[in-house]
């Protein structure tokens, strides 16, 4: 995270996918929430998870609160509005009634969010009632149509930034799965009329509007009566819609998750599959590590961002230097000089197609073949018209004879072999749970393994190996400790919510930083059920036997820790050193004895050492 | 020999079986030569080829026999001519016996580095394996090696035996071949020896390792069941990427008369106020700040330090689940490899009991690491069993890192079921894509599997340190063109696709492919300039068919339908404008008309035409348009008309609405002000 000069220049993380990936992240989106307020949403109920009354505006507002934190971490370029409609108030630049949009002090109506936005949102339950208001605002007689206003607020709202820079959405949370039934045959007519077409013409300015409908508890939402010509699907699209609209605020969050991330192209990749049949893929990112984001260094007395300069200079003349720099390897007692670009011609050894080299049973590809988070493939007709429909048999061909593709993949630094493992499709109550598709898994050469096993090996001496006795207790214990629905990633990162958490706490200058869960520790409560408890002392006992529990250990490296300590206690007075400024003659090993002996970390160049240590005697 | 040091004989097959795929070796040996060179210059060689006319070696001279042994190097530290030893091998003219060469190459170690020196000694044999070997003057072959191999584990000596074997030709006797690979299989149990059987010279290159790296632990403690469970475990990297050496940067700023210039480059940070300010911060001037939203909160290293998520050391079992519930492409990151304590035998044991039940039973453990103190983050991980073949081998775990929550991005695709048919195979496309899944077969059977990552070297690591040999001859060296070996991983066999060219070609009969026409160049530039996803558009749900709007007139009936879909044509920015003028005659007309029913139409119209105007940002067309018309009413006294501006709202298209407009807020709110008073007189 430090910004690291080492780290700066590494030499092969040049990776091109990689800055592609956070080059497509930067991309912005405009999101307007449209938010139902009517009497209706505020007064009908459902039941959540631990069984209280909540009422569709909450869930709406809550899964917008959840939202805007994703938000504020993931994708903080992106300008979001917050818009209620059916309000008693109006506050809107076009002066439209029963429509509010809603903002916080030194923000634009449609701006990044902010801390601010955030903590006043959290509070709105309370203190909208009050402020904003709830009120029907189609009314039949004076041929007010709040659902109309509210459009074309959000459309003015996104007039902001060009459509081709940016993704422009609406997500409509409503509950009113007919908001002109009351009406009047010729009335309801019109309005149907007028609002579809501003919808219609807000899709036309490139807006999406999606639809984040809420059903009664007793009355699934329907969204023929009107929705379904509002955000234009046509009868067959109508089933993929949404098979089980939310009615649990999980199920909600869910979705607006899946549905706030847009599905971003990572990559355009041209897949050979025999001299003379290419199709065109897309590659997408679905799997990358989140970190907190990069570290700016501000003037601690102003906190203002400070500007970080880099130069290279010569050490002999101390000129500064310009880029491209040369660079060296020291070869049979000569300096043997390249150029940057001799670097990148090298480097370059193939166009950056996915070639397909043939197919291999999935038995053949080991666990330990693994080098770097996949790539998920899916097709696309866009310039090669049947790429789908060819993508599409060898998927179905893959999945039925059990074999995934080997490749080559020139669009990484090095290029690698891949393997395409073909995904069929998973489907779950709440939607999409894997796209059908292939994942691109990439290889590692054979330089980049080690036989590990092999150092272990004793030559013509058999190992121990398990008993059957102690393979039935393994058994037993297994079946114990068998994880109910286990799910991939059903783990929030504890060190990323941790560290957001902080932010928000000094961003809000609140007192107190949230309390976050680490949810990866182990189910205790679980653990330490009778049944389990058993389980583990019967392996336990097959293994160790009676007499010992353990063989004891631990003895020797907490020696060796103490030795270290000794050493580095007894050689060198560590304070009288740091105090006369002499901890720099002394070598990275030494300083590290002090630190290991300290239990500090031991990483960094030398002059991170050194001023960890003297952090450490300054406290 | 220090610790970190290895001494190593190569011995390789130089007889006449072996010239065709010599050069291949001669590039094997030269790489692994070349990467000690930079990375372990202590380590020393000695080069043996077997197989000559003559014979060359002390076990010779001093007790006799070895013949056709030829040392061409003795065993010392690496030096910059060594390379030239192993790049031009010389040819052989007899069937080389490997024992012999094994025998010679052991004997140098062990003269060269006495049974009490401790050091890694290693012997490395290219043959082909395919000519018989000399009957040993007592005893049986397999004595022979018995005690050779034991010889071997005794003086910690590792063999490491490559067979090269491409296509034997006939003159090849089975039984040779059957009882050398025997007799090598011998060494693997009697000694630290392993053979690798490679079939192309790409394997070749791959099998050989030619980087030493120390293996190191990443993590050495318990792999806790519950807290009275532990089993002591050390962890390691199993794949780590090799790179290429970290090249320094150089500077040729120092005059070339100046013999003592280091040619270094530093690299300074200067943290400034502002760019141009030459005022720089010290680092104690200086605080880390995080983004948060647009806020950047600055958060010191003390309060970081205090607050920061600080989990404890070590390995923590969550439980066991089904194999299919942790998809492949999940795995994070390289991968580790979990081992039992070597020293601890009732570890060993209980890994062995957990790994082989979770084979068994398809089972795989979920578990939560943190490797080392201090460590800010934890990982969660699933350990797969790795069920050791060799009687010798402890069984151990693979690790690989899962994804938290925050780590997926779920995006919805569509169903492949639910695309247009057109778009699907048929049945016919679907059996010629079987067939040639099944056709283009690397691994027909266990043996025959080719590709293996494990063999494939890295093409951008081997090309690099054939440059680099050449640079060192001349510094203005062209790039050598990628060796031939490395076709094999870019390019599909094409053996395999002309051995079954019907295959192939009714794949490419039935796929027809076409680039879309519709693209034009242009417009495909710009698709792929778009950083962001929305040009997906063919397989978003929302898709608005511009056939529909075949509409280039506005007629009588339904003014402003027409109207509506005019503006809303996209194949023409014509249109746009078309629509406009004609949507103003039409209004006008209706104006004349002078009738309720009518004026009711026109203002409809009106309320159409600003709202174009102001979707199409025209916003002139429409103001000009409405104070003509204004004017014209006045003219006409057309008052019933100009009363229902008011109501209706119909006002200038001000800046707020569209861009382009010089009309303010308040004076298009004006302008129906200014009228009532008018209309009222």
């Amino acid at each position: 995270m430090e910004l690291d000069p080492d780290d700066v220049f590494r030499d092969e993380d040049e990776d091109p996918e990689s800055e592609f990936f956070q080059e497509k992240e930067a991309s912005k989106e405009f999101v307007v929430y449209l938010i139902d307020a009517s009497p209706k949403m505020l007064n009908t109920t459902c039941l959540s998870e631990d069984d209280k009354q909540e009422s569709h505006f909450h869930i709406a507002v809550s899964c917008i609160a959840q939202s805007l934190k994703s938000h504020i971490i993931n994708r903080s370029n992106d300008e979001i509005a917050i818009c209620f409609f059916n309000t008693r108030e109006k506050k809107n630049l076009q002066d439209l009634n029963a429509v509010y949009v809603f903002n916080v002090p030194e923000r634009e109506p449609i701006d990044r969010p902010t801390a601010r936005l955030i903590k006043d949102f959290h509070l709105i339950q309370e203190s909208f009632v009050k402020h904003i208001g709830s009120q029907n605002g189609i009314v039949s007689d004076s041929r007010e149509n709040s659902l109309y206003s509210a459009l074309w607020v959000a459309q003015a709202l996104l007039r902001k930034g060009s459509s081709k820079t940016a993704d422009k959405r609406i997500f409509l949370f409503t509950n009113e799965d007919d908001p002109f039934g009351s009406m009047r045959i010729s009335v309801k007519e019109d309005m149907t009329r007028t609002t579809l077409q501003r919808a219609k013409d807000a899709q036309d300015l490139g807006i999406s509007i999606e639809l984040l409908p809420l059903s009664h508890p007793d009355k699934q939402f329907d969204i023929t009566l009107f929705y379904k010509d509002l955000i234009g699907l046509n009868s067959d699209e109508l089933t993929e819609f949404m098979p089980s609209v939310g009615q649990k605020l999980e199920d909600m969050k869910d979705q607006l998750k899946k549905r706030v991330l847009a599905r971003r192209i990572a990559k355009r990749i041209t897949f050979v599959i025999c001299d003379g049949l290419s199709i065109e893929l897309n590659g997408y990112a679905l799997l990358r590590p989140a970190i907190p984001g990069t570290i700016t260094w501000l003037d601690s007395t102003t906190n203002l961002p400070i500007k970080v300069e880099r130069s290279y200079i010569c050490t002999d003349t101390g000129a500064i230097m310009q880029e491209p720099i040369q660079r060296i390897q020291p070869y049979k007692n000569q300096d043997v000089t390249f150029t940057t670009e001799e670097l990148s011609h090298l480097k370059k050894i193939s166009t950056g197609h996915l070639r397909l080299l043939g197919f291999k049973p999935l038995s053949c590809l080991k666990d330990y073949h693994n080098m770097k988070p996949s790539t998920f493939l899916y097709p696309s007709d866009k310039e090669v018209i049947g790429s789908t429909r060819a993508f599409i048999a060898l998927h179905r061909s893959m999945l039925q004879l059990g074999r995934f593709a080997v490749a080559f993949y020139g669009g990484t630094t090095p290029p690698r072999m891949v393997a395409l493992v073909a995904q069929d499709e998973i489907e779950s109550d709440g939607g999409q749970v894997e796209p059908p598709g292939m994942n691109m898994i990439y290889l590692p050469y054979a330089n980049d393994m080690r036989d590990i096993e092999e150092l272990h090996s004793k030559p013509g001496v058999a190992v121990p190996r398990a008993s059957d006795e102690q393979l039935n207790k393994a058994s037993a214990l297994m079946r114990r400790l068998e994880l109910k629905d286990f799910t991939v990633c059903q783990f929030a990162n504890p060190a990323l919510q941790k560290h957001y958490a902080i932010l928000q706490a000094i961003a809000l200058d609140e007192d107190a930083v949230r309390e976050t869960r680490d949810e990866t520790l182990p189910d205790e409560e679980g653990m330490n059920r009778p049944t389990v408890v058993k389980a583990i002392e019967e392996f336990k006992q097959s293994i160790f036997g009676d007499d010992s529990d353990e063989e004891s250990d631990s003895g020797p490296k907490e020696k060796t820790r103490k030795r270290k300590a000794g050493i580095a206690d007894g050689n060198y007075d560590f304070i009288e050193l740091a105090k006369t400024g002499k901890l720099k003659d002394l070598t990275v090993v030494e300083l590290k004895t002090y630190l290991t002996a300290n239990n500090l970390s031991v990483v960094g160049k030398k002059e991170v050492l050194i001023n960890r240590i003297l952090t450490h005697i300054g406290k | 020999m220090a610790r970190n040091r290895e001494g190593l004989v190569l011995l390789l097959d130089v007889g006449p079986a072996m010239h065709d795929i010599l050069p291949h070796v001669e590039k094997a040996c030269s790489l692994l030569l070349q990467k000690k060179l930079i990375y372990n210059k202590f380590d020393e060689v000695g080069i043996v080829v077997f197989g000559t006319q003559g014979t060359q070696n002390e076990l010779a001279t001093e007790i006799g026999g070895y013949e056709h042994v030829t040392v061409l190097r003795n065993i010392r530290a690496v030096d910059e001519a060594v390379v030239e030893y192993v790049k031009w091998l010389p040819r052989g003219t007899v069937a080389g016996d490997f024992l012999d060469a094994l025998i010679v190459g052991m004997d140098m170690l062990i003269k060269m580095y006495a049974a009490t020196q401790k050091g890694k000694k290693r012997l490395c044999l290219i043959t082909n394996a395919a000519c018989p070997t000399k009957n040993p003057f007592e005893g049986t072959k397999d004595d022979q090696v018995s005690t050779i191999a034991m010889k071997m584990a005794a003086e910690g000596i590792k063999m490491e035996s490559i067979v090269m074997r491409t296509d034997l030709s006939g003159d090849v006797y089975e039984n040779t071949i059957d009882e050398n690979d025997h007799l090598l299989n011998l060494f693997s149990s009697n000694a630290i020896a392993k053979t690798v059987y490679v079939d192309s010279p790409l394997s070749l290159l791959g099998s050989f390792k030619t980087r030493r790296v120390a293996p190191v632990t990443l993590f050495r403690g318990d792999l806790e069941i519950n807290p009275t469970m532990k089993i002591k475990v050390w962890v390691y990297k199993k794949v780590a990427e090799e790179r290429l050496p970290t090249l320094k940067m150089y500077s040729d700023k120092a005059p070339p008369t100046d013999k003592f210039a280091k040619h270094e480059v530093k690299i300074d940070y200067d943290y400034k106020v502002t760019a141009e300010s030459s005022e720089v911060l010290a680092p104690e001037e200086r605080i880390k700040g995080f983004r948060y939203g647009p806020q950047v909160v600055p958060i010191s290293p003390e309060e970081m330090e205090t607050l920061k998520f600080k989990p404890d050391k070590g390995m923590k079992l969550l439980g066991f689940t089904e194999a299919s519930n942790i998809l492949r492409h999940y795995y994070m990151k390289d991968v580790n490899i979990v081992v039992p304590d070597p020293s601890k035998e009732k570890s060993v044991i209980a890994v062995s009991a957990l790994a082989r039940e979770m084979k068994q039973t398809n089972k795989v453990a979920i578990v939560r690491c943190v490797w080392r103190n201090g460590q800010g983050n934890v990982v969660v991980g699933v350990l797969t069993p790795n069920v050791s073949e060799r009687d010798d081998t402890p069984d151990s775990f693979y690790f690989n890192v899962l994804p938290f929550a925050e780590d997926v991005r779920e995006f919805p695709f569509p169903s492949f079921s639910r695309l247009p048919a057109s778009w699907k195979p048929d049945e016919q496309q679907q059996a010629v894509a079987d067939n040639f899944v099944k056709m283009l077969d690397l691994a027909p059977s266990e043996k025959e599997e080719v590709l293996k990552p494990d063999l494939t070297p890295n093409p951008v690591l081997q090309r690099f340190y054939e440059y680099l040999e050449l640079k060192s001859r001349s510094a203005d060296a062209a790039l050598p063109p990628i060796d031939e070996a490395f076709k094999r991983i870019m390019e599909q066999d094409p053996e395999l696709s002309s051995n079954n060219k019907s295959i192939m070609d009714a794949l490419r009969g039935n796929f027809e492919v076409k680039e879309n026409p519709k693209l034009k160049k242009s417009s495909k530039r710009l698709l792929r300039d778009k950083p962001s996803g929305s040009d997906d558009e063919d397989n978003r749900m929302i898709t608005y068919h511009t056939s529909d709007n075949k509409i280039d007139n506005i007629g009588d009936g339904t003014p402003i339908q027409d109207f509506e879909a005019m503006i809303s044509r996209r194949d023409n920015h014509d249109w746009i404008d078309k629509a406009i003028t004609q949507m103003k005659t039409r209004i006008m007309k209706l104006v004349e008309e002078d009738s309720t029913d009518e004026n009711d139409r026109a203002l409809e119209c009106l309320l159409a035409l600003r709202k174009g105007c102001v979707l199409e940002q025209e916003p002139k067309q429409f103001n000009e348009f409405l104070k003509h018309l204004y004017e014209l009413c006045r003219e006409r006294n057309l008052s019933h008309f100009l009363i229902h501006f008011t109501s209706k709202k119909i006002t200038l298209i001000p800046k707020s609405e569209a861009a382009d407009s010089d009309v303010t807020d308040e004076e298009a709110g004006c302008f129906y002000v200014k009228q009532e008073p008018m209309v009222e007189s």
